[in-house]
């Protein structure tokens, strides 16, 4: 609106009008309410509910702090933390691991189909959660799936992916598989946003591809990496519908306390213990909260040093 | 019903269910008063009067089930009382179901009149007065048309009647007769006789089971306890139930059947999964411990072993008695809170016993029938499927159900007890482990559970 000409009163007046911060509100009103509607009242309500104590035989009493101290000595749930927490630390440095290599080769410009092969990475992230581990599901089967049909052909011991001690693993492939093309997404995103002249900088210093990489790409990409960084704690602590799914293949290696999420689950749903699966569920927020604010200052203080 | 009413449709099945949790923490708000009438103690008897009014009088009721094509037999209602309106409505299968019912029962709205719940699942929702007595709408008087064991499990502490049996799963054995043959195996009378067997079988060859037991299956052990006659579950008052899951009977099972899997004569493989059907189609094992409605389900999903298989009781503890137990099979029951009590006790009595209606479940949806006017009918006993060799093996079955104990209960709390089983006798198999050790946790995990829940817990 900076060009002149007769352009009517109108930018002017406005301003006038009522102050630009109220309008702000005006503007976000419609998320507000939804966000309010549907996550801040049942975050409250839940709060207000892990306070009780529902029995099937007795009804509701007041119960303080009960179900909490409760939660903190219950070595189902301390399990299914220390699960995660293994699980985090195993699929999230591999999995940025990979989006990083792609994101930087897209960005390299030196590959060839670069369009098929960034739209390749992502598709798996387009395909539901659900729909994915029921296809990797059947890939890992004992018996028929794809890897156990070639080992049975090749005569190799069939891979065991669905047993106690591979279960994490595997699901951390699926994870991985799932995920890699959406860190890589933000991450090229970020290199793209790079400006031009760093680079003809470097170029008139001398440097070549890696040294551009190492030394301008990886710090300007160090905010996407760790937002990249932060979602991956969020998701592998909230680990859910995976083994969930996975349960029915496995039924006796994924129990209903595997993740902490599932055993909330099984609490309200099974158990009809809908107050104590309240207090878990914000226990293992308070859990997340840690974890993001650690990896935070472990990155603050190594970017520091 | 084939498979479809099979006990434990396994615990936990939506998806978006981490939203869910929180929805539902939300949905629970409204539970504060809204424990509707039904339970407790007996209503007046309904005046026939007033039955005839509530039936010509223009309702639309409301019935959630997952039997499929059942309009046919909704249809037969309808004609008989034109005022009536049935909506049918699948709101999904075994545990969805549930979570559906309990919530819309929280809710205070959206619950059905009529709603089909599984044996299994009577005292847990009896508990929660979630369902209706059907004795002032004259209940009592069909006792003697139902098998009797099915009327003993929808039968209250205090004599309520809870709900009308819709089909029904008495154990038995189904056999490859050819495998039998070739190894020289006669069906086994007696569970020893079948020990002796598997270890025969598996040692002539090493890559077929005599039998199958699922660690996902409690529905399957619930049933050989029943069968042994153990009463793990004895309901005894509203707020009291007696829990001895791991009583001598039941760690008698445990050595026997705990044994053979760590020997490794008989697998332990996950049930109805794709890797069980294949094992089914190939041959890998040799019997399945299964129910009355087990019969129709395997002619359609091992359709490349038809004619090798035949039905038989389940082998004894004892020589010479003839004792089974259930799993599986479905009732009807009103649901409370609905607003035509007398027009929704109606339509699930005629549902379950008009001998049209009860018919055309045994014949079109092959449901296992309750009653014993069905389990008598030449017509239903005396067909002859290739699938067997032309063995009649509805009389098999219909002869089986006349044994079963009809005293057997099940705890106020199945789901839990289910998921408990899965993660500590069930799992036992799974890994090979001391299975008595996990009827200890087992007992273990009830009893603390029930505790927890305000009942008085006996566990003598």
């Amino acid at each position: 609106m900076t060009a002149a000409g007769p352009t009517p009163a109108g930018g002017r007046s406005r301003r006038r009008g009522p102050s630009h911060a109220n309008s702000g509100y005006l503007f976000v009103l419609p998320f507000l309410l939804v966000f309010l509607a549907m996550l801040v009242l049942p975050l409250l309500y839940a709060a207000y509910l892990s306070l009780f104590r529902e029995q099937l035989v007795g009804g509701t009493v007041f119960a303080g702090f009960d179900n909490y101290t409760r939660a903190l000595g219950d070595d189902r749930l301390v399990k299914g933390v220390l699960r995660v927490a293994r699980f985090f630390l195993l699929q999230v440095p591999i999995m940025l691991a990979l989006s990083l290599a792609a994101a930087l080769a897209i960005d390299s410009g030196l590959l060839r189909f670069a369009k098929v092969f960034r739209l390749g990475i992502f598709v798996p992230y387009a395909v539901p959660a659900v729909v994915a581990t029921l296809m990797w599901g059947y890939l890992y089967g004992p018996d028929f799936g794809l890897f156990a049909q070639i080992a049975g052909k090749l005569g190799l011991d069939r891979p065991q992916f669905l047993s106690a001690d591979h279960m994490l693993g595997s699901m951390a492939n699926i994870v991985t598989w799932e995920f890699v093309g959406y860190n890589m997404i933000i991450l090229y995103a970020a290199l793209r946003a790079i400006p031009h002249d760093l680079y003809e900088a470097a170029a008139v210093d001398g440097a070549g591809s890696w040294r551009t990489a190492w030394s301008i790409k990886l710090p300007a990409l160090r905010p996407a990496l760790l937002l990249c960084l932060i979602f991956s704690v969020i998701g592998s602590f909230q680990l859910f519908a995976e083994p969930q799914l996975l349960q029915r293949l496995a039924p006796n290696v994924i129990d209903s306390a595997y993740t902490p999420n599932l055993y909330a689950y099984s609490l309200a749903f099974t158990g009809q213990e809908v107050n104590y699966a309240a207090a878990v569920s914000f226990l293992l927020g308070l859990v997340i909260v840690v974890a993001s604010y650690t990896v935070l200052l472990v990155t603050n203080r190594r970017s520091r040093a | 019903m084939k498979w479809l009413n099979r006990f434990p449709a396994r615990a936990g099945t939506s998806y978006a269910a981490a939203a869910l949790l929180a929805a539902s923490l939300g949905l629970t708000a409204c539970s504060g008063g809204s424990d509707s009438d039904g339970g407790g103690k007996a209503a007046q008897p309904a005046a026939q009067s007033e039955i005839d009014k509530a039936m010509q009088t223009p309702t639309e009721l409301t019935f959630w089930t997952w039997v499929p094509n059942i309009q046919k037999e909704v249809d037969l209602f309808q004609q008989k009382y034109p005022a009536i309106k049935v909506k049918v409505v699948n709101a999904g299968q075994g545990t969805p179901h549930y979570t559906k019912l309990r919530t819309a029962l929280k809710a205070g709205t959206g619950a059905p009149d009529v709603a089909q719940v599984e044996f299994q699942y009577i005292p847990t929702f009896a508990l929660t007065k979630s369902l209706v007595d059907l004795r002032p709408y004259g209940a009592e008087a069909l006792k003697d048309k139902f098998v009797d064991w099915t009327w003993g499990q929808v039968t209250g502490a205090n004599g309520e009647v809870w709900a009308y049996p819709q089909d029904t799963g008495p154990m038995g054995l189904l056999y490859r007769k050819d495998i039998f043959d070739k190894h020289g195996i006669a069906p086994p009378k007696t569970w020893d006789e079948f020990a002796a067997a598997a270890r025969k079988l598996h040692a002539a060859d090493p890559s077929v089971f005599i039998t199958n037991m699922a660690p996902n299956e409690s529905g399957v052990w619930t049933g050989l306890q029943w069968q042994a006659g153990a009463k793990p579950f004895v309901n005894t008052a509203a707020d009291s139930v007696t829990v001895t899951v791991n009583d001598e009977t039941s760690k008698k099972l445990g050595t026997y059947w705990g044994g053979l899997v760590k020997e490794g004569v008989v697998s332990a493989d996950p049930d109805f999964t794709d890797a069980w059907f294949q094992a089914l189609n190939r041959g890998k094992y040799a019997s399945w411990v299964t129910a009355a409605w087990g019969p129709v389900f395997l002619s359609g999903s091992a359709k490349s072993t038809s004619g090798k298989w035949r039905a038989a009781p389940l082998p004894q503890w004892d020589a010479g008695k003839e004792v089974s137990g259930n799993w599986g099979g479905s009732t009807s029951a009103v649901i409370a809170g609905t607003k035509n009590p007398i027009a929704a006790a109606k339509f699930a009595e005629f549902l379950n016993s008009d001998p049209e209606s009860t018919k055309k479940f045994a014949t079109e949806q092959f449901l296992f029938p309750a009653t014993k006017a069905l389990l008598a009918d030449s017509s239903f006993t005396q067909q002859k499927p290739e699938f067997y060799g032309g063995q009649t093996v509805n009389q098999v079955f219909s002869d089986i159900s006349q044994t079963v104990d009809t005293q057997f209960q099940w705890p106020p709390f199945l789901d839990q007890a289910v998921t408990d089983w899965n993660e500590t006798v069930g799992k036992s198999f799974a890994d090979k482990t001391d299975t008595n050790a996990a009827l200890d946790q087992w007992q273990q995990r009830v009893t603390t559970y029930a505790k927890n829940q305000g009942f008085k817990v006996n566990s003598q």
